[in-house]
């Protein structure tokens, strides 16, 4: 079907989100799930999925999720680490995909780690 | 839309296809769908990430882990460690990034220094996908230009951008448009040459094989810039895998409306289509390429009439380079000022080479103009592979020459090219270590000169033989130093009488090569011995009785039973048996054979 300018800013809107995974994300926000046995046996994998979701629908820019090994604190699992711009980097413990759509909110968007999900909260 | 958390790009360049990166998708496929990946991760299939040594290439994002020589059993390690438990597979990471800490790939020497404009979306997007290309900025250019540029605008954006042609001469792009736009003609057309015929390069083919549409949209702004309605892009049938997805490309843009009638609803029509080359470098010259277009056989004729005022169907044409092409959508998005702030005072932006020849990274590389040849072979090429000395590069091609050590530190651009006697040619870049005849090399070129003249012209057709016949003699050592001043009077002769280029810059390898080693041809003429011992007419391979302790290995290796000697004792070679093939002297384990 002939596409109009609208229709290609579209196109772009819908698709950057995946190219822009590619890109070198520099200075963007990270999010990194642990992802190693202990992770996803305590359920790291809907977790991660629930983060990339979230980010999706929000068309936020900048963000990438991503996983990692182990991180060594396997009773608190799933882990994930949080570090945006400027600021230290946050580890949230005993994760679940309802805290991650919490914290996409508040501590991703308006830059307000939640507190009460965070290793010093657990310890 | 789906959403995934992590990319695999597998490289579908031609050099990574031919060593079976179709079947690691495959595996890729099938793998993910083992682990319940599927709906996580996406394989997408990419152009050239240049770093053709280490083929085939597999990179998982977000990471960036850049593996290098997969193979197909090495897929299910990549999945069930790396994008299942998120455990980099560091045994396949490409050597530099060996350890845990995964550098970011412009960190990376191959990468660092590298500027990507014309490769901006290879090794990125899925070429097959018109939605990638758009999501990076794709088709604005176009959008731009239709709604808010006059032709005139467009034409003075490209001439203060300074972009020069990439095809090899270094025409100013924005100077040829203006001329095809002050032609009268109620017709004209937009030629794209995709020919690349220098042996060696690759440059045009990774663009087309990895970026298809950049060149499409830059031929639609072309048109619209000198009122063309219509287009060619002359590839040469050898590039399956770049024509293959030019086709999809075209029918795509086709189907969103970005080519064809009234495009953008502006009133604004163009229309593409594809024709094969067979492969003769002449073809590649761009009257010889109109005609062939034209159904004829492709053979060059006089200018001028220059194609843009008499072009294809003596209609006014443009004909632009793949690589010249690719940039013209960067220029207009980011503006001529950005363009021109790379590069050197009269060569502005990048250029991509194809690194070939006696060089560890082998592969395709964009630099800014004025990067050294030693920041190429040395940084980014990673140098000269077994500990042996840079000889020289070159670089143009059949009409290009040799670069000598002592001018490594010159910034490459047009003019110091050629005032160092090369040129920049289409991109291709061989690099040649100390074992390399420049007496060889210069009548390796002649041969393909010879076999790709066309041969409309007597000084091309006669006079690239006779050429050949003098260098076979020199490296024969049958040659005289009279043969030696025929040659140079030959090669004057040749620049100047032939009908084209080719014939023109036929000599140049011979000139390059007399410029900055005249003593090799010396030594082959005078002292019958070629220097880098590859001549195999002056060659003579011998054992030294001291050192040869008679184990005889080396008269069982001799395919030609020329080497005789009895156990214990030294061996001799029989001179007039003897191939000089070489296999006697890799075998002595005793150092004992020597070839002067
Ligand atoms: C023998 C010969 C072969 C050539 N081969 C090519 C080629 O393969 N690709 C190319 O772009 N230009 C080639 N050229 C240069 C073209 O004639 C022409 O200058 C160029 O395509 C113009 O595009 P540009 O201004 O964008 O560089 C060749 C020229 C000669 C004389």
């Amino acid at each position: 079907m002939k596409k109009s300018f609208a229709d290609l800013m579209e196109i772009r809107k819908r698709t950057l989100n995946q190219v822009n995974l590619r890109v070198d994300n520099d200075g963007g926000t990270r999010v990194v799930v642990g992802m190693a046995t202990c992770g996803i046996a305590a359920g790291a994998r809907p977790v991660l999925k629930a983060f990339s979701e979230e980010v999706t629908k929000r068309e936020l820019k900048d963000v990438t999720v991503t996983q990692t090994g182990c991180i060594g604190m396997c009773r608190l699992e799933p882990i994930v680490e949080i570090t945006v711009p400027g600021q230290e980097k946050v580890t949230y413990v005993h994760m679940t995909p309802e805290k991650a759509a919490r914290v996409v909110a508040e501590h991703i968007v308006n830059k307000q780690p939640v507190k009460e999900y965070t290793i010093g909260a657990a310890e | 839309m789906k959403i995934y958390r992590s990319h695999v790009l597998v490289c579908g360049g031609t050099g990574c296809t031919s060593s079976g990166s179709k079947q690691i998708q495959e595996e890729l496929e099938k793998n993910l769908k083992k682990y319940g990946l599927e709906d996580e991760v996406q394989v997408v299939q990419t152009g050239c990430f240049g770093l053709c040594a280490i083929g085939p290439i597999v990179v998982v994002y977000p990471e960036g882990s850049y593996y290098g020589h997969v193979k197909p059993e090495d897929v299910e390690e990549i999945v069930s460690e790396h994008l299942l438990k998120g455990r980099i597979v560091t045994r396949l990471l490409a050597d530099e990034h060996v350890g845990d800490e995964v550098k970011p790939l412009d960190e990376v020497d191959f990468y660092k220094k590298q500027k990507r404009v014309a490769l901006r979306n290879c090794g990125v997007i899925n070429p097959e996908n018109i939605d990638e290309y758009i999501a990076l900025d794709g088709y604005t250019a176009l959008h731009k230009v239709l709604t808010e540029m006059t032709p005139q605008e467009v034409i003075d954006t490209i001439k203060a951008s300074g972009l020069r042609g990439r095809g090899g001469g270094g025409f100013p792009t924005g100077l040829k448009w203006q001329f095809a736009h002050n032609a009268a003609g109620d017709k004209k057309y937009v030629c794209c040459n995709a020919d690349e015929g220098d042996p060696g390069a690759f440059m045009d083919r990774s663009v087309l094989e990895g970026d298809p549409h950049s060149v499409i949209e830059a031929m639609a702004i072309a048109a619209y810039a000198i009122g063309a309605d219509e287009g060619y892009i002359y590839v040469r049938a050898e590039y399956p895998i770049a024509v293959e997805r030019l086709k999809i490309a075209i029918a795509q843009a086709k189907e969103y409306g970005l080519l064809g009638e009234d495009i953008f609803g502006t009133g604004f029509n163009f229309d593409l289509g594809i024709r094969l080359g067979a492969g003769a470098f002449v073809c590649g010259e761009e009257t010889a390429l109109m005609t062939s277009i034209e159904g004829n056989r492709g053979e060059p004729r006089p200018r001028p009439p220059f194609p843009a005022n008499k072009g294809l169907f003596a209609k006014p044409t443009i004909l632009n380079n793949v690589e010249t092409y690719a940039n013209i959508t960067a220029i207009i998005n980011n503006g001529p000022e950005w363009f021109a702030s790379m590069g050197t005072e009269r060569s502005k932006g990048t250029k991509v080479f194809a690194l070939g020849g006696k060089i560890q990274n082998t592969g395709l590389v964009e630099i800014p103009m004025g990067t050294t040849l030693r920041e190429i072979v040395e940084e980014i090429g990673g140098g000269v592979p077994n500990g042996k000395k840079f000889k020289a590069a070159q670089t143009g091609g059949p009409s290009g020459g040799c670069i000598p050590a002592e001018h490594l530190d010159v910034p490459i651009d047009y003019d110091n090219l050629i005032e160092i006697g090369s040129m920049m040619g289409s991109g291709g870049l061989i690099v040649m270590d100390e074992d390399t005849c420049m007496v060889d090399i210069a009548k390796f070129f002649l041969e393909f000169t010879v076999d790709e003249s066309c041969g409309k012209c007597t000084p091309c057709r006669i006079g690239t033989r006779r050429m050949l016949e003098i260098l076979t003699k020199i490296t024969k050592g049958q040659a005289t130093m009279d043969d030696l001043d025929k040659l140079e009077e030959l090669c004057e002769h040749l620049h100047s009488n032939s009908l084209c280029a080719l014939g023109q810059t036929a000599p140049n390898p011979v000139i390059s090569t007399l410029r900055y080693f005249r003593d090799e041809y010396i030594a082959h003429i005078v002292d019958k011995r070629c220097p880098a011992g590859v001549c195999k007419d002056l060659l003579q391979y011998t054992i030294d009785a001291d050192k040869c302790k008679g184990c005889t290995l080396c008269a069982r290796k001799c395919p030609v039973g020329a080497i005789s000697g009895t156990v214990k004792n030294p061996h001799v070679i029989d001179q007039s048996k003897c191939i000089k093939c070489g296999a006697c002297m890799d075998n002595c384990k005793f150092g004992a054979i020597s070839k002067k």
